[in-house]
């Protein structure tokens, strides 16, 4: 247990506290002040510009309330998904999404309109969404801590009760007592620069296996995206139009944005560079393929490349659980987590329940941020309201693994820091361990990890910015081992889990894998609500 | 990563370090500077905030590029991306309202359709 807090500058009460300001958390913040709670919302970074979503442009799974077009919908990704998607999970989700984006419509957000001038809702632009949201979320009452990164949560032996941790840009720790918190922190891509994910270290899965919640799907957690290899823009849905080259000139056969990722990353592997060209889009479709996605474009025009025309180079960079779907478990309806108190919402929670074990893509994903925190916050703001008199008088404590500590900490704890972050890197990145798995890779990586892990854990934290990064160290080795426990226990390929050494998928396995632990790390298995069959 | 707060066009507004999500600028009297270039994740969104354009993130995500800031003013680089957007003083309408992925969606299945028929 960590030392009690000695010279908060900042200390705060709510009833909501959400950790995390994108899509998920905003619409958490909303959804609990629109209840009449008091609700604050912390962000790493700055809400408003922090996450995947808010440099960049995304579809959005928003499906009229018809039902062919909703059957469609939902079966439209229900078997690559390996069938671990739920019929009313999905349901839900597109109830709320669409709910949703009509209101994001009524308060201003610019939808395109076509001819008619019915506005298309679709689709969503991030700094246009998220300068909104961050603008709905303040006239909504709900106060932002921005720059303010949590360390870990607080908690009774009622449940969770808040949170503390450090603000960034003057160094001064904070704390929030809360009746009841929302993880809205995103996934975890493992410091790879994928556009806007450096904020996404998976603190918020951390945080939930301290308070001894657990996760799910953890295995469906090795999405790469392709993208030119000088550069952090990874938006992988336009290689569809490309081809890909060596560098004389000469096709690389098979490879392909979808199924031909594995093509491109056996190259990379065999130290081959591989090259790609929009060769596929014609005059017609480029200038629309320009405006749909703009930010695609910025780095080729910095650099005087056309993509239609130039050849340019491409690796796959890792987007762990950003685009994959694992995350903390989900036990009701609520997005609550089975701890009394935590709530989790957006890529922090896990995304089968929609998804199953293969990225729906953006919208889905989208889709799952907008909804999933509404029903977080939603649940949120009731069990703190229910929670009455009683939240006043309690007196939670700490629950980081490592010790959190005021005092001055031992020199070169940050090359310590650095030299962690990369070990863990060295383990997720590799292509021959975490996208082409094999019970042997897998094996020796956890081994490794689990020595990684236990040397973190007893070193002494300060409640610092140079704390924080220590602890998005462990929260990422922490990720990376409930990674590879699933994908070792998973013996066979589903979604995107590929086992070299179990190329098939295996009937018996259709089950959801339940992962947690600190210290020791346990896989057990959890069946699919019945009903997902119907589909 | 950020490569330049332009001294000529800095306005001391302190919006980049505010903005930032990974906390890289810092103000160094009045004027704001790139504090932790190794923090930058290569977002763009300093550049979509800053009212002055005074700031220019260069395309390389993992190492340092040194542009020059006369030829980025020249080639019109500095401030393309706010002006993209649309967050310029003076646009027309916004990246939000020319959109064009739901038509494009429909234009791009069409186009997918006819091509499979040319393939038959």
């Amino acid at each position: 247990m960590s030392q009690p807090a000695l010279k908060e500058a900042l200390k705060l009460t709510a009833d909501v506290l959400v950790i995390g300001g994108g899509p998920a958390g905003t619409w958490a913040a909303l959804t609990a002040a629109a209840k009449g709670v008091k609700v604050i919302l912390a962000d790493k970074g700055y809400c408003g510009s922090s996450g995947a979503t808010a440099p960049s442009g995304t579809g959005v799974w928003y499906v009229k309330p018809e039902e062919e077009l909703r059957e469609a919908a939902k079966a439209s990704r229900y078997a690559m998904g390996g069938k671990l998607a739920e019929h009313r999970w999905m349901d839900r989700v597109l109830d709320r999404t669409y709910e949703n984006m009509n209101r994001l419509g009524v308060s201003g957000y610019p939808f395109p309109v076509d001819e008619e001038g019915n506005p298309y809702r679709r689709g969503l632009q991030g700094p246009e969404y998220m300068r909104l949201m961050r603008k709905l979320v303040k006239k909504a009452g709900v106060k932002i801590l921005d720059h303010s990164p949590v360390l870990e949560l607080l908690a009774d032996e009622h449940g969770v009760a808040g949170a503390a941790g450090v603000q960034t840009q003057n160094g001064e720790a904070w704390s929030v007592h809360a009746g009841a918190v929302v993880i809205a922190t995103g996934g975890c891509a493992f410091l790879s620069k994928a556009l806007g994910c450096n904020v996404l270290t998976g603190d918020g899965y951390l945080f939930a296996a301290e308070a001894g919640a657990s996760l799910s799907g953890m295995e469906f957690s090795n999405a790469y995206a392709i993208c030119p290899t000088f550069s952090s823009v990874t938006k992988t849905a336009y290689y569809s139009y490309a081809s890909f080259y060596y560098e004389d000139g000469s096709v690389v056969e098979g490879a392909g944005s979808k199924k031909g990722r594995s093509v491109i990353a056996r190259n990379l592997l065999a130290g081959r560079q591989v090259f790609a060209k929009l060769d596929g889009a014609d005059e017609a479709l480029q200038p629309l393929l320009r405006v749909a996605q703009t930010n695609f474009f910025l780095p080729f025009d910095r650099r005087g490349i056309n993509p239609f025309k130039d050849l340019f180079p491409v690796t796959l960079r890792l987007e762990g659980t950003v685009r994959g779907t694992g995350g903390i478990r989900i036990t009701d309806e609520q997005c609550g987590t089975g701890v009394p108190g935590l709530y989790a919402a957006g890529d922090a929670a896990t995304r089968e329940l929609i998804c199953g074990g293969f990225t729906g893509g953006g919208s889905h994903n989208a889709a799952w941020a907008m909804s999933s925190g509404s029903f977080a916050g939603e649940g949120a703001a009731a069990y703190a309201a229910g929670l009455g008199r009683h939240s006043q008088h309690r007196a939670p404590v700490g629950l980081s693994s490592s010790p959190l500590v005021h005092q001055e900490v031992k020199a070169g704890e940050a090359a310590r820091t650095a030299e962690y972050v990369e070990a863990v890197q060295a383990e997720v990145k590799p292509y021959d361990i975490n996208l082409f798995r094999t019970e042997q890779g897998l094996a020796s990586s956890l081994e490794r990890l689990d020595g990684l892990w236990k040397e973190q854990r007893s070193r002494e934290i300060q409640r610092t910015p140079e704390g924080v990064k220590a602890r998005e160290a462990e929260a990422m080795t922490a990720t990376a081992r409930w990674m590879y426990s699933s994908a070792l226990a998973r013996t066979e390929t589903r979604g995107m889990h590929k086992r070299e050494d179990f190329k098939g998928s295996d009937d018996s396995q259709h089950h959801r894998l339940i992962s947690g632990g600190l210290d020791q790390v346990w896989v057990k298995t959890e069946e699919v609500a019945k009903e997902s069959v119907l589909l | 990563m950020i490569e330049l707060v332009s001294q000529d066009r800095c306005i001391g507004c302190r919006l980049c370090v505010k903005v930032c999500p990974t906390n890289v600028f810092a103000m160094e009297g009045k004027l704001a500077v790139i504090a932790r270039q190794e923090d930058c994740q290569t977002c763009f969104m300093c550049e979509a905030y800053c009212p002055v354009d005074a700031l220019y993130v260069a395309p390389q995500a993992d190492k340092s590029a040194n542009p020059d800031e006369q030829e980025l003013i020249e080639s019109g680089r500095l401030g393309s991306w706010r002006k993209e957007i649309g967050w310029n003083p003076g646009a027309e309408d916004t990246m939000a309202e020319r959109d064009t992925t739901p038509f494009f969606e429909v234009f791009t299945e069409a186009y997918r359709g006819k091509q499979q028929e040319i393939g038959k």
